[in-house]
């Protein structure tokens, strides 16, 4: 990674443009061509240090439902539970964490009123309680990682 | 905002990523049978409307070196919920500050905040400092570090 890919991903973490060639605006101020700017972003893509390059969306505001969820379960049932939980296409990412509560994951379903009967569904599936946390206020979210 | 039903396309159709060509709003609009022109304005209006927070990059902090994925959670009294979220909020390092329900008697926190950083030992330090800078001293909080990574990626819209 030189420092022309840093300065792409830095950039387009804040946002691209929308116009009819917004590759070659981004080209410009990069200082190098449309080809290769496309081509970085191919390669990048390719070597998943993006897991994606496009709209992020806003998922209450899309009417859909969104909240991140824990669950505590014993280690040697955990890589099958996890295999279990992931199975549900609402489930967008999930994390061990060390604490007693050892599963996290972020659910994401089409309506407000779906997260409820997933949570049922993996309770049901798996056998242990899932602790509901969604998001009650938002202080600060700026997500964005300088490299 | 009305989503219409081209919007719902839209939505729809740019959700796995921009086409990597150099008119990429008019192969959208190709695909979907309008013109280029209506395609850049309807998702222009939805960024404007925060139905599409931005468009551009997500990384995959891992591989580009964040290892050290720290959620700190916090027990705030009410009173002081705003204060200290606001404060754990604007420091460089946290990326997320969002407050969330307790479930007691198991889980006792209701702030969360995300720190990424390159080293266990660094975020750490770094969550010591904050706590003494924003005399935090008398809020209890854990740190979860994250382990393995099982799932990542973004919602999915039909």
């Amino acid at each position: 990674m030189d420092s022309i890919d840093r300065a792409i991903i830095n950039q387009l973490q804040g946002g691209f443009p929308i116009c009819e060639h917004p590759y070659q605006v981004m080209a410009d101020q990069f200082g190098i061509t449309e080809s290769d700017l496309i081509q970085r972003l191919e390669q990048m893509l390719e070597k998943k240090q993006l897991s994606r390059f496009g709209p992020m969306y806003h998922a209450e505001r899309l009417g859909g439902g969104l909240s991140l969820c824990a669950m505590s379960i014993p280690d040697d049932e955990f890589d099958h539970v996890v295999d279990q939980v992931n199975s549900f296409p609402e489930v967008a990412h999930n994390y061990a964490r060390d604490h007693e509560l050892n599963m996290w994951f972020v659910l994401a379903t089409e309506t407000p009123e779906r997260i409820d009967s997933v949570l049922e569904e993996i309770e049901q599936a798996t056998g242990y309680q899932v602790y509901n946390m969604p998001k009650q206020h938002e202080f600060y979210v700026g997500l964005k990682f300088e490299v | 905002m009305v989503l219409t039903e081209i919007d719902n396309r839209l939505i729809s159709e740019i959700q796995g990523g921009l086409p990597l060509v150099s008119h990429p709003y008019a192969e959208i609009a190709s695909r979907i049978g309008i013109s280029e022109q209506e395609v850049i304005e309807r998702i222009a209006a939805m960024q404007e409307q925060g139905v599409i927070k931005r468009m551009g990059i997500v990384v995959r902090h891992h591989e580009l070196g964040y290892t050290a994925n720290a959620m700190v959670v916090w027990n705030v009294p009410e009173e002081r919920l705003e204060e200290v979220g606001n404060k754990i909020g604007s420091k460089s390092c946290v990326t997320l500050c969002y407050q969330r329900p307790r479930r007691l008697p198991d889980w006792p926190y209701n702030l969360f905040c995300m720190i990424h950083g390159q080293k266990r030992d660094k975020v750490l330090n770094f969550i010591e400092t904050m706590v003494k800078d924003e005399g935090l001293e008398d809020i209890p909080h854990k740190v979860l570090f994250s382990g393995k990574r099982f799932k990542q990626r973004g919602a999915r819209y039909q």
